[in-house]
């Protein structure tokens, strides 16, 4: 479990779980695989989580694999169940789209529906006992392996850049830079709202108190959308393997063989079927709440401001 | 716990698998899905369109049964009534008919028998006029009278 030094206490196996298997420049200026979280620290900027980017991906291509066999074998008469199935998950992003997005764009439902499926195969890795698969790649001589991706910070704002660039994109398409310009900067307050009647001096308040106030809180509450969506994911995720990580460590007191080692391990064992019971809600709430939260926000950037 | 490169390479896998839903996934599940919801309305419709035509070929069954009803009746009191005329003719052309072949025979009765009452009287006269000749030639002899007597007896008795 400890690699490179890292003794076998909570601590270091904590720290152990939670660290990225990380691909970057070492400080000697080598690349290669970072031995230690520290050393995962030093690369900087320009290095990559080898185990979020391969897990996420991973499970996109296997979603996607799933969906276009069951694509191609799509029966009308006589569907199968995991058809029926894969169409509930069709039919519930197309109608999540539908009522919470009132323009039309055609890229909606299907981003709706990457959004949910991915988020939510992501999240449910949650659910696979914490030092199953790490514990296989130590075998298999990798330090290493965090295998929900959701709980990578990087993964979680990964995606809500993505949301953030579109917002903008859609924001600019549909009301011109000017328009996206005007409901930052005009809202919500004006001079005329707060009873100054004479034009010349609604001017200079506006221009010179108002607008940029405006322009402030406006861009603050825009970069707050992907944030908040980015560290929601993360927050929940991480919160909920954490707490699975501190779970498995009340087994690890079953090695002391003494009787508060075993009623340790005996609750931990009732605990962690609590926790993971509770965790089906949690990952599928969160990737439900990330595709809605996205829905929501552009259609917000298509919605034109009434000024 | 670091922000890194994988923040970008995770917006452009985003990007890049929303591409691919769009353009790979997302048409393909819902072409069909549409297409069997095309086809339920479409045999609700149909199954719709049923029931109406099922409604009116009904009625117009029942229509047609009544009236084919009546008719049947009309054609049955119809046909009494002419089978009642019928008879009645029957029965008056079979009554004057009788009737006439009764007087026709009993006028040929009375005619036959005028007939033969007038050749009867005929004959009996020349018999007479024979006997009385025979008489009168012959003369008186019972036994020659009663061998003529019988004879005019069975000469009349023939005829």
């Amino acid at each position: 479990m400890a690699a490179n030094g890292e003794a076998l206490t909570s601590g270091g196996y904590i720290k152990h779980h939670l660290t990225n298997l990380t691909f970057g420049q070492h400080s000697d200026g080598s690349w290669g695989i970072a031995h230690s979280a520290k050393e995962a620290a030093e690369m900087g900027f320009w290095s990559f989580h080898v185990d979020s980017m391969f897990w996420s991906i991973g499970l996109a291509f296997i979603m996607f694999f799933v969906f276009r066999k069951i694509a191609k074998g799509f029966s009308i008469e006589n569907p199968s169940k995991i058809q029926l199935f894969v169409e509930t998950l069709f039919e519930f992003a197309d109608t999540s789209a539908k009522e919470g997005f009132q323009f039309k764009n055609l890229w909606i439902a299907p981003l709706a529906l990457t959004i949910f499926c991915w988020v939510f195969l992501m999240n449910l890795m949650d659910l696979i006992p914490v030092d199953w698969i790490p514990e296989l790649f130590i075998f298999l001589g990798v330090d290493y392996m965090k295998i929900v991706p959701s709980t990578d910070i990087n993964i979680a704002l990964g995606l809500a850049l993505a949301i953030f660039i579109m917002i903008v994109y859609y924001s600019l398409k549909e009301k011109s830079p000017i328009g996206f310009f005007k409901e930052l900067a005009m809202h919500p307050f004006s001079a005329k709202e707060f009873g100054v009647s004479n034009t010349g001096v609604q001017l200079v308040i506006n221009l010179f108190i108002l607008y940029p106030l405006n322009l402030v809180l406006e861009t603050v509450s825009l970069l707050a959308k992907p944030v908040s969506l980015g560290l929601r994911l993360f927050g929940n995720m991480y919160a909920g393997e954490l707490i699975f990580i501190l779970i498995a460590l009340m087994f690890s007191q079953l090695f002391t063989m003494t009787a508060s080692g075993f009623m340790m391990g005996v609750a931990g064992g009732a605990l962690q079927l609590v926790w993971a019971i509770f965790h089906i809600l949690v990952i599928t709430l969160q990737a439900y709440i990330f595709m809605m939260l996205t829905i929501v926000y552009l259609n917000q950037a298509h919605e034109h401001g009434d000024h | 716990m670091n922000i890194n490169a994988t923040l970008l390479g995770q917006t452009i896998a985003f990007f890049i698998f929303v591409w691919f839903c769009k353009k790979f996934v997302w048409p393909m599940m819902m072409g069909p899905i549409m297409e069997r919801q095309q086809r339920i309305a479409d045999g609700l419709a149909a199954a719709e369109k049923g029931q109406q035509a099922e409604e009116i070929a009904k009625k117009e069954a029942e229509k047609l049964v009544s009236s084919a009803k009546s008719q049947a009746a009309e054609i049955v009191s119809n046909a009494e009534k002419r089978g009642n005329s019928v008879e009645a003719e029957a029965k008056d052309k079979a009554k004057s008919e009788g009737e006439r072949i009764i007087t026709a025979a009993q006028a040929e009765v009375d005619q036959e028998t005028n007939r033969a009452r007038e050749e009867l009287r005929k004959q009996v006269s020349t018999l007479a006029v024979a006997g009385a000749s025979k008489i009168i030639n012959k003369e008186i002899d019972d036994k020659a009278h009663d061998g003529l007597l019988e004879d005019l007896i069975t000469q009349l008795k023939a005829k």
